[in-house]
């Protein structure tokens, strides 16, 4: 259902969050621990990168449907082009 | 707090609209300031208020039980007493009383009407039928009988022509010919009775003569009969007896005869002694014989008489009778008589000759007797001695004797010249007198026979006279049959060239008549055939549209049976289909509804717009189903609420902020839930929001299709949010299309072919 797609995508999102959070959180205070000397700055960062990513991720998928691809992009654009190039010329006979 | 508030106004407005609770929070508060005291007397007014109405509900309700009228009345005036009435007493009695009136008044004046129509329908019969037997005793009183009766006849048989017509009662037609042809056949018969009756009247005279004739004939006959019979009798009985008398006549004279024969012998005495005495035997025999021969004869005779006396008396009696047939009879029979008394006669008369002749010989026998026997004496005298046989003396006498005896002899001889001379002289005078004598008898006999000969040429005269008056009245007779055969024979032709003239004059007139009613009958006879044959042929033709109304009838009949069943077979698998839509669950679409299609496609292979419409059910709703409408309804709202959050997510605006503001608008942003849509929809109705709330409230309407219209108009993520669920929609708003169409289609048929009961 469509309808559930949002919600599918939100789950993704909030999970996919969840993870990239909790794994930058780890990651954080792993490197935090491991080489940073238990300093907050690399949990920050780690949490930061995590929930950026995941932001990121989920903004993505979120906007996914109205991203156009390459191909499809460009074919769509050049008849664009065309079509504004046509209208603009009979414009300028008229 | 205002949301809950809000939520207790909306509970409580909607609890208005159901209209059973009333407003208890407001009366809760209301109760809870007022003050106590007046609670009281607030109480007894409550009460008292309640203690009315209930008791006027009571009686009211009471008073229904016991009244239906009273009952009907307050259901009529009052909106929802009928429930509470229900709910207290039962269901009210069925109100039988009117409803059975009206249809007995209606039946009776139904059956009246159709009593009438029958009886109406019946009295032309009736009237028809009474005809049929009434013209037969018309015509012997065609005179007395007026006028209106043969119109009143035709105008009866023309109603039940009508009515036969109408009823279609095609034998009956020629009815109405034969009771036409009946009654001339009775008059004619009438007639002809009549006719019959006057001549059988001119005829009786004559056959009452006829039958006197024939009765004085037989009477006649049998007089004569009578009369011939007795004639013959006593012609027998006379005729026998006469016959009886001449035999005995004729045996008498015989006897006569013999007697004077033998008496002659005996005289002739040349014969020995002792052949005397058997000659003188025999001569007494003879004698006897003779008497009793006499005496029989007599007796005959007088039997012959007396039987010819009695046949005078018939044949007189006969006479006297005039019966003309009999003449010849009595003729015959007064001759027989006559022969008969002339044999008699003759006989009798020879009985008299012979007696007569006998009284000669027996007087000449006694003289010679007395001759002999003075002889004797003489010779006895003269010769005393000797006695006895002369035969037998020849030889004994002596000379003396034969000399005595010879003198004796010469005295005798001398004596017996003398006596002779004598005798001579008396002979002669004896001979005159016995001439005078026999004379006188001859003259005697002769006037005897002269008058029994005239008596019998008399009575032969009268005979033969009689014979010729009767013949010559046979022969007038005979002329006058022949002059009357002539005369009838006259008369006869007479009649016949009158009876001709009159036979032509009639049997003109009767051919003329005969015409005149053959040709009024032809001309009858052939209106009344046409008219038989218009009927025939309009009887024919109407039986022969009717029949073929009723073919084509059945024929429609039988289609539109057909069609009803395909209708009706249309229909159920529509119901099938129907049915199978209401087989999904709350959030399951239905089972596919392809068998159900594939039954309707089969069912109406023929109809094409079934099989358009079949085929154009969507294939997924065949494949997979469709959701219902409720959870369609309920996914609206999931979808709503979605929609909502993601309103102002489009091509532009996807970031996560976006997405976020978009919760938070939709969050902040408070309206109706449902709109009513407008009619037109101008561009700042194409928000979001505002879509979504006319959807709801189309959607709270019922209205799918509005929804989802007012769905499709949704842009951006809202749009994708709500995608499947208006393709969903859509299905089934389409497949509910199809099916709408098809079920109405099928009522449609069905209505159009289902017929009234």
């Amino acid at each position: 259902m469509s309808e559930k797609e949002l919600g599918q995508k939100w789950d993704r999102c909030l999970a996919d969050s969840a993870i990239k959070l909790g794994t930058g959180l780890g990651l954080g205070i792993v490197f935090s621990v491991v080489f940073f000397k238990r300093r907050t700055w690399p949990i920050a960062f780690g949490t930061g990168l995590g929930l950026g990513m995941a932001y990121s991720n989920c903004q993505n998928d979120l906007r996914s449907h109205y991203v156009l691809h390459s191909k499809v992009a460009k074919v769509c654009v050049l008849i664009i082009d065309i079509i504004y190039y046509h209208v603009l010329s009979w414009s300028d006979v008229t | 707090m205002l949301r809950v508030c809000w939520k207790g106004a909306h509970a409580a407005a909607r609890q208005c609209v159901c209209g059973k609770v009333k407003a208890h929070p407001l009366q809760h508060c209301r109760r809870y300031t007022t003050a106590g005291g007046s609670g009281s007397t607030a109480g007894k007014i409550v009460v008292a208020s309640l203690l009315t109405v209930g008791g006027g509900l009571g009686g009211t309700i009471l008073y229904a039980k016991w009244d239906p009228k009273f009952r009907s009345n307050i259901e009529k005036s009052v909106p929802y007493s009928d429930q509470l009435f229900e709910m207290a007493l039962g269901p009210p009695p069925p109100p039988l009383v009117p409803l059975q009136k009206k249809p007995g008044k209606i039946e009776p004046l139904q059956i009246s009407s159709l009593s009438e129509a029958s009886k109406e329908s019946k009295q032309p019969k009736a009237k028809a039928k009474k005809s049929d037997p009434a013209p037969a005793e018309a015509p012997p009183a065609v005179e007395e009988a007026p006028a209106p009766t043969p119109q009143t006849l035709e105008e009866a048989s023309a109603e039940a022509a009508h009515i036969i017509l109408a009823i279609s009662e095609v034998p009956s037609v020629p009815a109405p010919g034969t009771s036409d042809e009946s009654p001339p056949g009775h008059m004619a018969a009438g007639e002809e009775s009549k006719d019959h009756h006057e001549p059988a009247l001119k005829e009786r005279p004559a056959e009452e003569v006829s039958a006197r004739l024939a009765k004085q004939d037989k009477a006649e006959q049998d007089a004569l009969s009578a009369l011939t019979a007795g004639l013959e009798e006593s012609l027998g009985s006379s005729a026998k007896t006469t016959l009886q008398a001449i035999g005995a006549q004729e045996a008498a004279l015989t006897a006569i005869a013999r007697h004077t024969n033998k008496l002659k012998e005996a005289m002739d005495s040349e014969t020995p002694p002792d052949e005397k005495s058997t000659q003188w035997k025999a001569l007494n025999e003879a004698l006897s014989d003779r008497a009793r021969a006499m005496e029989e004869a007599e007796e005959a005779l007088l039997k012959a008489k007396g039987e010819l006396e009695k046949l005078r008396g018939v044949i007189s009696s006969a006479k006297q009778s005039k019966i003309d047939a009999a003449r010849p009879q009595i003729l015959a029979a007064e001759e027989n008589l006559h022969s008969m008394i002339v044999d008699l006669d003759k006989v009798v008369t020879k009985v008299q000759t012979a007696q007569t002749e006998a009284k000669i010989v027996s007087q000449y026998s006694e003289l010679v007797n007395e001759a002999k026997a003075q002889f004797q004496q003489e010779l006895a005298n003269i010769t005393p001695e000797i006695q006895a046989n002369w035969k037998g003396l020849s030889g004994k006498l002596s000379a003396d004797d034969l000399n005595s005896l010879i003198a004796h002899a010469h005295r005798r001889i001398d004596q017996l010249n003398r006596e002779l001379a004598e005798q001579r002289v008396r002979e002669q005078i004896h001979i005159e007198a016995a001439l005078d004598q026999l004379k006188l008898e001859d003259q005697k006999a002769l006037e005897r026979a002269v008058v029994s000969a005239l008596e019998h040429r008399r009575e032969d005269m009268r005979l033969e006279q009689e014979k010729k008056v009767q013949e010559v009245r046979e022969v007038m007779e005979a002329e006058m049959r022949t002059q009357l055969r002539r005369q009838a024979a006259a008369h006869t032709d007479h009649l016949r060239d009158v009876l001709k003239v009159q036979e032509q004059e009639l049997r003109e007139e009767a051919q003329e008549i005969l015409n005149s009613k053959m040709m009024e009958q032809e001309t009858h006879y052939r209106r009344i055939t046409q008219e038989q044959l218009d009927t025939f042929t309009l009887d024919m033709s109407a039986a022969y549209a009717r029949l073929k109304g009723i073919e084509e009838a059945i024929d429609s009949h039988v289609i539109a049976e057909e069609e009803a069943r395909k209708a009706h077979q249309l229909w159920l698998s529509v119901e099938a289909l129907n049915y199978t839509l209401k087989s999904a669950g709350a959030d399951s679409p239905t089972e596919p509804l392809e068998g159900a299609v594939r039954a309707i496609k089969e069912n109406c292979a023929e109809n094409e717009f079934a099989q358009a419409l079949a085929t154009a059910l969507p294939e997924e709703s065949l494949s997979r189903g469709i959701y219902s409408e409720a959870s369609l309804r309920a996914r609206f709202y999931d979808i709503r609420r979605l929609a909502r959050r993601v309103a102002l997510i489009d091509e532009t605006r996807n970031s996560l902020y976006q997405y976020f503001l978009s919760f938070l608008q939709s969050v902040l942003l408070f309206e109706r839930e449902q709109v009513a849509p407008p009619a037109k929809l101008a561009p700042e109705d194409l928000d979001t929001f505002r879509l979504l709330a006319y959807a709801t409230y189309s959607i709270e309407r019922g209205d799918l299709e509005l929804a989802a219209k007012f769905v499709n108009q949704l842009r951006g993520e809202s749009q994708r949010v709500a995608q499947d669920w208006l393709k969903e929609a859509r299905l089934t708003l389409e497949t509910k299309q199809v099916i709408g169409l098809l079920s109405a289609y099928a009522n449609a048929v069905g209505l159009g072919t289902t017929q009234a009961p």
